[in-house]
C-alpha cells in the first residue's frame, strides 16, 4: 500500500524546495517526491503546505513523577495535534533523568506509548543540583540526545566549564537555561514598569544576559557546542549575534510567547502569563523578531510546560512557571511572524524543522526520498480560535485562550502513520 | 461647577489605578456624612445602612489599625461582622483562596475585606465571586482605602485652611518619603494623588525606589531637602527594619541621617507643611517623635477619617445609591 499526499505546496528548507509537489509514502519512508504522483490512498492537500514534521527542542512531558500534568502519551498527542513529529524532552522530571536507569524507563515508555518520536535529554548534573556531573558517556550510549539542567542554571562557573568540556567529549550538546538566580531569588515577572505598578518581584533582563554571556564565554574557552534555551531579551540576541560573528559554536532558540506577548499581559494577574524566563517588553519582541529574520536565532521551540488547572488557579506569586505550547506554536508563528511579513513561510518552516534538527543532528526535519515519512500538512490561511478544551494535552495552561489565529494543522504523519488528522481533510 | 458623579457602578474596590477621578471624588464626597456619624454629640455612632448585611474581615497579615478600622466602619453601619485571621501556612498547605471564599459565601456574606500578602489576590477573587471585595492591602500592590483616607485628610485640611468647601488637591505638592519599593501605600497614594491633580515627589534611598516609577507620573529625588523644600504635605512611609539585612541600606543610623523627618530636616520645608504617616510609626526612625506629636502632624486625624472613608466605601459598594438595578455579579465563572 502507498499513501499519496497530493496537490499540496511542498516546503522543504533542507533541499530548498518550495513548489507544487506530491509525495508518495510507502511503509515508514518517503518513496518518491515528484509531480503527478498517486498512491493507493491519497490525501488531498490542495491549498495546504506540506512540510517536514515539526521539530521541538524543548518540551516537558512530566513522566515520570507528574503524570497528572502530562504523560509521554498525552504529550506526544499534543505534539501530533500541533504538527510535531520529533520532540526533545527535558529531564526535570521526578526523579530527574540523571542516570541510565531513569533514562531507560523514559525511552521504554516512549516506545510503548508515544505516537511521535521522543528524543530524551538527560541532566548535566546529578539531581540537577549543579554540583557533580552525570555519567554522560553512559547516558549518551543509552540514548540521551543532549544534556541540560533546564529549569535552573549551573551557578558555579567551575562546574559549568567542566560540564561543557566533558559533554563535548561525549558528543553531547549542552542546552543552557540562562538565569543568574543570585541576582533575584523571588522574581515572578519581568522587572520594569509593570512589576513596579503591580508591586511584584521582578526578574531583570540582566539575570538572563549575565548567564548568556558567561555560558558563551565558557563554551568558547572549552571549544564546546552550546545551545541557549528560550532567549527573551534584546541584549541576549545581541550577545549571541556577536558571539556567532566571532565564530563561537553557539545556537539558540526562542518560544512563540516571547514574540507574541509583552508583560502588559501580566496586568491581568492571569497565572498563564507566568513563565520563566518571563514575558518582556515590546523592544525585546522587536529584537527577537529581528534575530529570527537575520538568523541570529536559530530555531523556535515551545517550552511546552503543562500544569494542572488547580496548580495554576492560585495567587500569581504562588503559581508554578510555564505554559503549554505545542498546539498553538505553528499558528502563532504564522500569525505573528509570517502574516505581518517578519519572515517568509519558508523561513518559518525552517525555524520549526531543519534548523532545530540540525542543532542536535536529529534524523528529522527534512523531506527526502528514502527518508522517514514525518510530514505535516497545514492550511496557512485557515483562521481559528484557540480553545484549550480542545487540546490533546492533559493541561490547559495557555495565555492564548480565545485568541484568533491563522494556520491550522490538517494532518500529521509520523513514520508513515497518520497520527493526527482533521475531519475536513480529503 | 462640574456636576459630580452620583452613582457608583463597581462591584468591588480593588485598586486606585483603575478608578477615574470622578469615582474617587464620589467616595471622598460620601465620607463627610460618616465623619458626622462618628462625631455625633448624642454618642450614638450608628446608622442602619448595612443592617442585616454580613461583612467579613479576612486578614492573612497581622493588622491592628486597618482591621479595627474596617470592623468599626461595618459596625457603625449596623452590619454583622466576622473576622477571619488566616495564617500563611493554611493557604499554602490547605484549601485554595477560591475554596475558602466559596465557603464564606455559602454563609451569605455581602462584603469581603481582604488583606493578603500577595499582589492580585483580591483581583483574582473579585473576578469569580459575587461578594463585594474590598482590598485592604495586597502584597506591595495597592491599599486603596489608605490612599482614600489620606486624600480625604489632605482635602479636609486644604478646605479648612483656604476656607473653601470646594477646594481641590489640584497643584498640591506632596512628598512621599522612604521605602517606596515595598509600599502598597505609596503606590495607591501615587495613583490617587496624581489623578486628583496633586504633584507628587518621591524620596528615599535609591535601593528602595522601584524601577521606572517615574512613569507613574511622579518625580524622584534622592535628596530630602530637595524633595520637601516646597512641599505642602510630607508623608513619611514606614521603614521595615529588616530591609537592612537584605543589603538595601547600610544602617538605620545612615537612613536617619539622610531621610528622617525631624525638626532639623523640616527647617527647609514650608511652615504650613502637613506631616502624615500611614502607621504604625517607628518613632525616631522615619519620623521623629517631636514631629509626630507636633501640631502639624495629622496622623491621628488619618485614623479618625479612615473609619468614615471605609464606611463610605462599604455604603457605596453594598447600596449603590442612585443606581436602579443591581450590577451583574460575576464576570467569570469557574470552569
Amino acid at each position: 500500500m502507498t499513501i499519496g499526499i497530493i496537490n499540496g505546496h511542498l516546503i522543504d528548507p533542507a533541499s530548498g524546495i518550495s513548489a507544487r509537489r506530491d509525495i508518495l509514502i510507502k511503509g515508514g519512508t518517503i518513496a518518491r517526491i515528484g509531480e503527478s504522483l498517486r498512491g493507493s490512498e491519497n490525501i488531498d492537500a490542495a491549498g495546504c503546505i506540506v512540510a517536514p514534521g515539526l521539530v521541538d527542542l524543548h518540551v516537558h512531558f512530566r513522566e515520570p513523577g507528574n503524570e497528572s500534568k502530562e504523560t509521554i502519551a498525552t504529550g506526544s498527542c499534543a505534539a501530533a495535534h500541533g504538527g510535531f513529529t520529533s520532540v526533545v524532552t527535558m529531564p526535570n522530571t521526578n526523579p530527574p533523568i540523571d542516570d541510565a536507569g531513569t533514562l531507560e524507563l523514559v525511552i521504554r515508555r516512549a516506545q510503548e506509548t508515544a505516537c511521535i518520536k521522543i528524543w530524551p535529554s538527560a541532566c548535566a548534573t546529578k539531581e540537577r543540583a549543579g554540583k557533580e556531573m552525570t555519567e554522560m558517556a553512559e547516558l549518551k550510549a543509552v540514548g540521551a540526545i543532549a544534556v541540560t539542567d533546564d529549569g535552573s542554571d549551573i551557578s558555579s562557573s567551575w562546574v559549568m566549564r567542566r560540564v561543557l568540556e566533558y559533554a563535548d567529549m561525549c558528543g553531547l550538546t549542552f542546552l543552557a537555561h540562562c538565569e543568574d538566580s543570585s541576582l533575584v531569588s523571588d522574581g515572578v515577572m519581568n522587572e520594569g514598569f509593570n512589576s513596579t505598578c503591580l508591586g511584584m518581584p521582578g526578574m531583570p533582563r540582566a539575570m538572563e544576559e549575565i548567564m548568556v554571556e558567561r555560558n558563551i564565554r565558557l563554551a568558547a574557552m572549552a571549544g564546546a557546542r552550546i545551545h541557549i534555551q528560550h532567549v527573551t531579551t534584546a541584549d541576549s540576541v545581541d550577545i549571541i549575534r556577536r558571539a556567532k560573528a566571532r565564530g563561537i559554536r553557539v545556537t539558540c532558540e526562542t518560544a512563540p510567547h516571547y514574540f507574541t506577548l509583552t508583560d502588559d499581559a501580566v496586568r491581568s494577574f492571569d497565572t498563564n502569563t507566568k513563565m520563566n524566563p518571563p514575558l518582556r517588553e515590546q523592544s525585546d519582541i522587536d529584537a527577537i523578531k529581528e534575530g529570527l529574520a537575520d538568523g541570529t536565532i536559530d530555531c523556535i521551540a515551545t517550552d511546552h510546560a503543562p500544569h494542572a488547572f488547580t496548580e495554576k488557579d492560585v495567587e500569581f506569586q504562588l503559581a508554578p512557571f510555564g505554559i503549554v505550547g505545542l498546539e498553538t506554536a505553528l499558528a502563532l508563528v504564522i500569525s505573528e511572524l509570517v502574516r505581518p511579513g517578519v519572515i517568509t513561510i519558508e523561513r518559518a518552516v525552517e525555524l520549526l524543522t531543519s534548523a532545530p534538527a540540525n542543532i542536535l543532528a536529529l534524523p528529522a526535519g527534512s523531506l527526502r526520498e528514502g527518508g522517514p515519512a514525518d510530514i505535516v500538512v497545514f492550511d496557512p490561511a485557515a483562521e481559528w480560535v484557540v480553545d484549550p478544551e480542545e487540546f490533546a494535552s492533559k493541561s490547559r495552561n495557555t495565555p492564548f485562550a480565545g485568541r484568533k489565529v491563522f494556520g491550522a494543522v490538517r494532518a500529521t504523519i509520523c513514520a508513515g502513520k497518520m497520527v493526527y488528522k482533521t475531519k475536513n481533510l480529503g | 461647577m462640574m456636576t459630580p458623579v452620583r452613582t457608583w457602578n463597581r462591584k468591588d474596590l480593588i485598586g486606585i489605578e483603575e478608578l477615574s477621578r470622578p469615582e474617587i471624588e464620589l467616595i471622598l464626597d460620601t465620607a463627610p456624612q460618616f465623619v458626622a456619624v462618628s462625631a455625633r454629640e448624642s454618642g450614638i455612632k450608628k446608622v442602619p445602612l448595612l443592617q442585616g448585611r454580613l461583612v467579613v474581615n479576612w486578614f492573612y497579615e497581622p493588622s491592628t489599625r486597618t482591621r479595627t478600622s474596617f470592623e468599626l466602619a461595618a459596625k457603625r453601619l449596623s452590619a454583622d461582622t466576622l473576622s477571619i485571621a488566616a495564617s500563611a501556612s493554611s493557604s499554602v498547605k490547605g484549601e485554595s483562596l477560591h475554596d475558602t471564599l466559596a465557603n464564606i459565601e455559602a454563609m451569605h456574606s455581602d462584603i469581603i475585606v481582604l488583606r493578603h500578602y500577595y499582589a492580585g489576590a483580591p483581583h483574582m477573587l473579585a473576578k469569580r465571586h459575587a461578594s463585594h471585595i474590598i482590598n485592604a492591602g495586597d502584597g506591595r500592590h495597592e491599599h486603596p482605602t489608605q490612599a482614600l483616607l489620606d486624600a480625604y485628610t489632605m482635602l479636609d485640611h486644604v478646605r479648612t485652611l483656604r476656607g473653601d468647601r470646594h477646594a481641590t488637591l489640584d497643584g498640591l505638592r506632596v512628598a512621599l518619603i522612604g521605602d517606596v519599593a515595598h509600599s502598597r501605600v505609596a503606590r495607591s497614594n501615587i495613583w490617587c494623588l496624581t489623578k486628583l491633580g496633586a504633584r507628587v515627589v518621591l524620596c528615599g534611598p535609591r535601593t528602595l525606589m522601584p524601577p521606572e516609577i517615574g512613569r507613574m507620573g511622579v518625580d524622584v529625588s534622592y535628596n530630602l531637602h530637595e524633595a520637601i523644600h516646597d512641599a505642602d504635605v510630607i508623608y513619611a512611609l514606614r521603614i521595615q527594619l529588616e530591609r537592612q539585612q537584605s543589603c538595601l541600606f547600610p544602617s538605620l543610623r545612615e537612613y536617619i541621617k539622610l531621610f528622617r523627618i525631624d525638626r532639623e530636616s523640616l527647617k527647609v520645608a514650608p511652615p504650613h507643611a502637613l506631616i502624615m504617616h500611614p502607621g504604625p510609626i517607628n518613632r525616631d526612625v522615619e519620623l521623629a517623635a517631636e514631629v509626630a506629636d507636633s501640631s502639624r502632624s495629622v496622623v491621628l486625624q488619618q485614623v479618625t477619617n479612615g473609619v468614615a472613608v471605609r464606611m463610605a466605601v462599604m455604603h457605596l459598594l453594598a447600596n449603590q445609591p442612585g443606581r436602579r438595578t443591581a450590577p451583574a455579579a460575576t464576570e467569570e465563572r469557574a470552569p
